[in-house]
């Protein structure tokens, strides 16, 4: 059964891990000073934006949010003969000395994160900097670790893991099956 | 879609998705400018050389900001400071910079074709920041984004383009852009300054400044190269200036939201008046603002892994 699509992850875990997520942010960060959250384009967006919305319904604070693209701090820009389209990166306030919680449906090798921290030290001194993913698929080529996780998914290198959420799929789920072309 | 070509060298050849693009790619590219820390590692150890043999201040500086922006180390090579002086040909100063390995070669030349020689030439992209009376598409290209920032839309815009128009190559990309891109395009000058096939363009030609600007929504002002005012195009900067200067009386037949641009230098008070060029409708400085991000995407397109 291994090379069909499997959902591991419905509408409702989605929404239960973020609820989770959530409170564990504040409390790990003892409420909400200082706090922001910058969401990784595209998929990091949309689950950045819902835990915003949590994090309002549970204290009542919308807390700053911005958004990255991280293309232009890729370490294998110069590997690739054709150059990925680059998305806007909205974050209109200095981070120095803000505690920054960064979120991205999927941890992977870890790259991402990497060239995120890198683009975040561009935007000030953040006090601390956080990671928050739904999944977590092990698989790390660099040594980072997330801080909140949805669900760990041990996957094989020969697999992908989508996130889909609604905002751009029409569904939320988590789907995991053999690599395209395979 | 994704980028294919090796080189920049006109708009002429560029389809509409390839416009669109470079616009989305310099309009992501803008914020940068806007940080504290005005710089991302993207083209870091690459190396671009300007190769300038007119003069330019605004357009060089604009390219050597974009490489700098995005850490890549910036050469300029000005043809008075260089063995230009002393009878290098194009072709053998081109052989010598390839030999140092530059990952892309930028160059404005008074001989229109230049770059696509030098393109053919050599192995790194090449991009063109004006040859001749040809091409300037970088400029072009700034100049739509710039429209299409501020009306949030390329098509159906009637944009005039007032001045000498067959001499400039601004005006020769700007009207392949445009009309790819679906705008209306007129143009003015004295009919000495009209090349005379420009209806096969695709565009309007009118011998006065008031029918082109009547009902614009962009005006976009030409410079008068005063140099050519001993080749009797027209018989005196004043007499030109009283037909074709934009000023605060004829601009009222423009729309009300009319942009007004001029890819610099301005000559003010020849081709336009001081209190339009520092006025409201202008979008001049927006368009030097826009130049460095439309730039950085060039380079950011053009500079591909293992080449084409």
């Amino acid at each position: 059964m291994k090379n069909k699509k499997r959902i591991v992850m419905d509408a409702e875990g989605i929404d239960r891990s973020l609820t989770r997520i959530a409170y564990e942010i504040l409390e790990k960060n003892k409420g909400l000073n200082d706090l922001v959250l910058i969401g990784i384009r595209t998929g990091g967006v949309y689950l950045a934006n819902r835990l915003r919305e949590k994090i309002a319904a549970i204290e009542g604070v919308e807390v700053p949010m911005g958004i990255l693209d991280i293309t232009l701090y890729r370490d294998d820009l110069s590997r690739i003969d054709r150059k990925p389209r680059i998305g806007k990166t909205e974050i209109a306030f200095s981070l120095d000395n803000l505690k920054v919680v960064l979120v991205d449906d999927v941890l992977f090798t870890g790259r991402t994160i990497r060239a995120a921290m890198d683009a975040l030290i561009d935007f000030g001194r953040p006090r601390l900097i956080q990671l928050a993913v739904l999944i977590d698929r092990g698989h790390r080529e660099l040594p980072i670790r997330a801080d909140f996780v949805g669900k760990n998914l041990p996957s094989s290198l020969w697999e992908d893991v989508s996130v889909n959420l609604t905002e751009k799929h029409g569904a939320d789920e988590v789907v995991i099956e053999p690599e395209a072309g395979e | 879609m994704r980028w294919e070509r090796k080189d920049m060298l006109g708009i002429r050849d560029l389809s509409r998705e390839e416009i669109l693009l470079i616009l989305d790619t310099a309009d992501s590219f803008i914020e940068i400018s806007t940080r504290e820390i005005k710089k991302v590692p993207t083209l870091r150890g690459k190396t671009v050389v300007n190769l300038f043999y007119e003069a330019s201040t605004r357009t060089r500086t604009s390219f050597e900001i974009a490489g700098k922006r995005l850490s890549a180390d910036t050469i300029n090579i000005s043809s008075t400071t260089s063995s230009v002086v002393k009878g290098e040909t194009l072709i053998d100063t081109a052989r010598n910079l390839e030999a140092m390995n530059p990952d892309v070669i930028v160059i404005r030349h008074s001989a229109a074709g230049a770059p696509h020689m030098l393109a053919a030439l050599v192995k790194p992209p090449v991009i063109n920041a004006g040859d001749g009376a040809h091409e300037h598409p970088t400029q072009a290209l700034l100049d739509m984004m710039t429209i299409r920032s501020k009306k949030g839309r390329l098509e159906n815009l009637r944009i005039a383009i007032v001045g000498d128009i067959a001499h400039s190559r601004v005006a020769r990309s700007n009207i392949h852009g445009l009309k790819t891109m679906g705008a209306q395009v007129v143009v003015a000058g004295p009919a000495t300054m009209l090349p005379r096939d420009m209806a096969l363009m695709g565009v309007e030609v009118h011998s006065s400044l008031e029918k082109a600007l009547t009902g614009a929504d962009v005006v976009m002002m030409l410079r008068i190269q005063i140099e050519r005012q001993q080749q009797n195009f027209f018989p005196s900067l004043r007499e030109y200036a009283r037909r074709f200067c934009l000023n605060g009386r004829n601009i009222g037949l423009a729309k009300e939201d009319v942009l007004v641009m001029h890819p610099g230098p301005i000559n003010r008070g020849v081709e336009i008046a001081p209190e339009i060029a520092d006025g409201p409708f202008s979008v001049i400085l927006d368009q030097v603002t826009n130049g460095v991000a439309v730039r950085m995407a060039l380079l950011y397109l053009l500079t591909g892994g293992r080449g084409f």
